[in-house]
């Protein structure tokens, strides 16, 4: 064998060996969108689907988010809905109480710059952007308090706002919800 | 060739200047929001540091590092001078006049508004004005570098441009039009409120034109981390490159797919609708290729370096490698730091799991990782391999390079795991303090303690840095050769069309920009009533 021969040759595996590799590249990354796909569609596991606009400089006048619309309620079909906005520095309410083991609807925007919720020991986590409406489903497993801090920037008091949100259990909810209203940690 | 040396230098002792001044910002937040530092006392310092910290590193230091590198690869790769030396010059005074202006604003508390501008808050104008001007003068760099190439071209009809010069100038276009989102929204939203001229901003816009620079910025900071991958770790180490081609498919492909997936930033944003946010979430995959291909080259590039110097077995060959080389050593910090790092990117561009993570500390560990981390360490690499060429002397403190390696893994390591594990707790990003006496956060004061550690080791490793490049400056002269690249196993002598220009790749990509932004943009721009009033900092 010349040595042109063994030039070429050692080419040509080279070739086939880097081919390999982004084949297998390749595979691994359809794999995973693949996945994401399936357990978007199969489980419905997504980012919020839908935009929806509402204007920060008159929500407290008018709409879903005047203040007494805000915090929990228990709808017809045993469902709940909570609503609440950020606004420097806090959240309203501040602390927010809901039902174990029941399908919740979290309808969130912001008064004033952008906040994000975040409840921890949860993958609840949605940005307040003004003039959008945020939308979470969530359901929580155990009953207990949960730290809700304000996961970004919302300028200098951004560290200190913090709010809660109290699991409780399911008959004291719908007990606490007869007298109509919304709920939240107050008067508990 | 290395002719305009003092250009080449001025880039990296500014970028290395307010690198180091970032640097120390960035160990004292560490420090003050830690159990062992003191409650402080005025939160706003904190956030006058933050934004100080993430303007210099995100925009003022890779750029800088970038553009000199840039810069002494055409001359050298090239073998020609160094045309349109003056616009070089005027892009780097626009760099150091545009940087103390956003800096004036931020130390008087005018500008907090972190790196990332997040409108409906604004700033002072004069912080905003000195970002574009940094902006500006990299653009000239970008149209330096395919300048150069041009007249090389014209001068070598048909020759393959070589390697690392075909990188340098994807980057460079990269960047271009990366900086375009980030420059749209300071030109047509941020600046006018901030120069009184509106009141009013669309928060949600604003937010999708910073996504278009935000992710693909990160590529053109890796940019000149990969180019030495390429073409400084085989020559520096003895091997030689797998394959010029696939180097090659690996630029281009971070060229077409790091822009037009940073919405991938917004998945838990409200002004963006699910389909959207699934396609930049599928695109983000794909940008994982050509680093993958990249591992496996520079991987295969370093075996041949061991066996040729006897390394034998599957595995054997590894302990044939010159470790005590700086340039392996920065090379396997970086590999095993983009390694962690890619496998938590990887996380976060899940449409799904981004939701557990998004916002927390998880995310400030993650860019630290690879940025910090993978990336700066072979800036370090790529000073510590030019420096002899720049100065004409030799670095003779190879021990003292070594340990400096060392520490800044170790740090970032120290810095970063800990960020991950609070983070997957839930542990939310910006705080200038918490409260650890609150039960359910005391936990987690142990993970802060062990990342403010390893801020000082970074901060230590820092200055051991820049007193290695200062001490590099007065050695024996020596007379260092030419600057050379790595030449690969099968050096082409041709390279077909579209591996040797850039045009089809450049329109790919402004293609892809507009078909996965054009419709969030337009549909925003459109929607009436989304405007909400700005929030002046400062003001309150």
């Amino acid at each position: 064998m010349s040595a042109e021969d063994t030039h070429s040759s050692s080419v040509e595996v080279a070739a086939r060996v880097e081919r390999r590799w982004a084949i297998i590249a390749v595979i691994i990354i359809s794999g995973m969108a693949l996945l994401a796909a399936f357990a978007g569609i199969h489980q419905a596991t997504m980012p919020q689907p839908r935009v929806e606009t509402t204007d920060p400089s008159r929500i407290h006048l008018s709409g879903e988010f005047v203040e007494s619309n805000l915090g929990s309620v228990l709808e017809a079909n045993g469902n709940v809905t909570v609503r609440a906005i950020g606004q420097q520095y806090s959240f309203t309410p501040a602390c927010i109480v809901v039902p174990v083991d029941t399908p919740i609807t979290l309808r969130a925007t912001s008064a004033d710059v952008v906040h994000g919720i975040l409840i921890q020991g949860t993958n609840v986590n949605t940005m307040l952007v003004p003039g959008y409406i945020s939308e979470q489903l969530m359901r929580f497993g155990k009953t207990g308090d949960y730290l809700m801090p304000c996961q970004e920037f919302c300028s200098f008091g951004h560290e200190g706002m913090w709010g809660k949100v109290k699991v409780i259990d399911k008959a004291e909810f719908a007990n606490r919800a007869k007298s109509g209203g919304r709920l939240s940690c107050v008067g508990q | 060739m290395l002719v305009n040396r003092k250009l080449i230098l001025a880039h990296f002792w500014f970028a290395f200047a307010v690198f180091g001044v970032a640097l120390t910002l960035g160990a004292w937040q560490m420090f003050i929001r830690s159990p062992i530092g003191t409650w402080l006392s005025n939160p706003e310092l904190y956030y006058r540091s933050l934004t100080a910290h993430g303007t210099v590193m995100g925009y003022v230091f890779p750029t800088l590092v970038a553009m000199g590198f840039g810069y002494a690869i055409s001359e050298s790769a090239l073998e020609q001078r160094l045309v349109g030396v003056r616009w070089a010059w005027t892009g780097f005074w626009l760099i150091v006049i545009g940087s103390i202006m956003a800096v004036i604003p931020i130390a008087l508390g005018r500008a907090s508004v972190l790196y990332t501008f997040y409108p409906p808050l604004i700033g002072n104008l004069f912080y905003y004005l000195g970002v574009v001007l940094v902006v500006v003068g990299s653009w000239i760099w970008v149209a330096l570098m395919s300048i150069n190439l041009r007249v090389w071209r014209k001068a070598h009809p048909g020759a393959a441009v070589p390697l690392a010069m075909y990188a340098n100038v994807a980057g460079s276009y990269l960047w271009a039009w990366t900086a375009v989102g980030a420059a749209l929204e300071l030109l047509l939203q941020i600046i006018p409120v901030a120069a009184g001229l509106k009141n009013t901003i669309d928060a949600g816009l604003a937010r999708i034109f910073f996504s278009w620079t935000l992710h693909a910025i990160v590529y053109f900071w890796l940019m000149p981390t990969y180019i030495a991958y390429y073409t400084i770790v085989p020559r520096a180490i003895g091997g030689r490159v797998y394959s010029d081609s696939m180097a090659r498919i690996s630029f281009i492909l971070f060229l077409v797919v790091a822009m037009p997936i940073g919405i991938h930033h917004t998945f838990a944003d409200p002004q963006v609708g699910a389909g959207f946010k699934f396609i930049h979430s599928a695109f983000t995959a794909l940008v994982a290729l050509p680093t993958l291909l990249t591992v496996f080259t520079i991987c295969a590039s370093v075996e041949i370096a061991a066996r040729l110097r006897g390394g034998r077995g599957v595995f054997g060959w590894i302990r044939a490698l010159p470790w005590d080389n700086p340039m392996m050593l920065a090379l396997a910090f970086s590999f095993v730091m983009l390694g962690f790092g890619g496998a938590g990117g990887l996380i976060n561009m899940s449409y799904q799991l981004d939701a557990s993570i998004h916002n927390t500390q998880w995310i400030t560990g993650h860019f630290h990782l690879i940025f910090g981390g993978a990336i700066v360490i072979m800036y370090f690499a790529i000073a510590y391999d030019l420096w002899p060429h720049l100065t004409g002397r030799e670095l003779i403190d190879v021990r003292l390079i070594r340990t400096q390696l060392w520490l800044w893994f170790v740090g970032m390591i120290v810095t970063t795991f800990p960020w991950h594990w609070v983070g997957i707790l839930g542990m939310p990003r910006r705080m200038a303090y918490f409260d650890f006496g609150d039960p359910a956060i005391a936990p987690q004061a142990l993970s802060v303690t062990f990342s403010a550690i390893g801020g000082f080791i970074l901060l230590t490793s820092g200055i051991m840095f820049i007193v290695i490049l200062a001490r590099g400056m007065r050695a024996p002269l020596a007379e260092a050769g030419a600057y050379r690249f790595a030449v690969a196993v099968h050096q082409p002598t041709t390279v077909p069309v579209a591996l040797n220009t850039h045009a089809l790749w450049v329109a790919l990509m402004i293609a892809l920009t507009i078909t996965n932004y054009g419709y969030p943009i337009l549909n925003l721009a459109t929607t009436a009533g989304t405007s909400v009033p700005a929030v002046y900092v400062g003001a309150q």
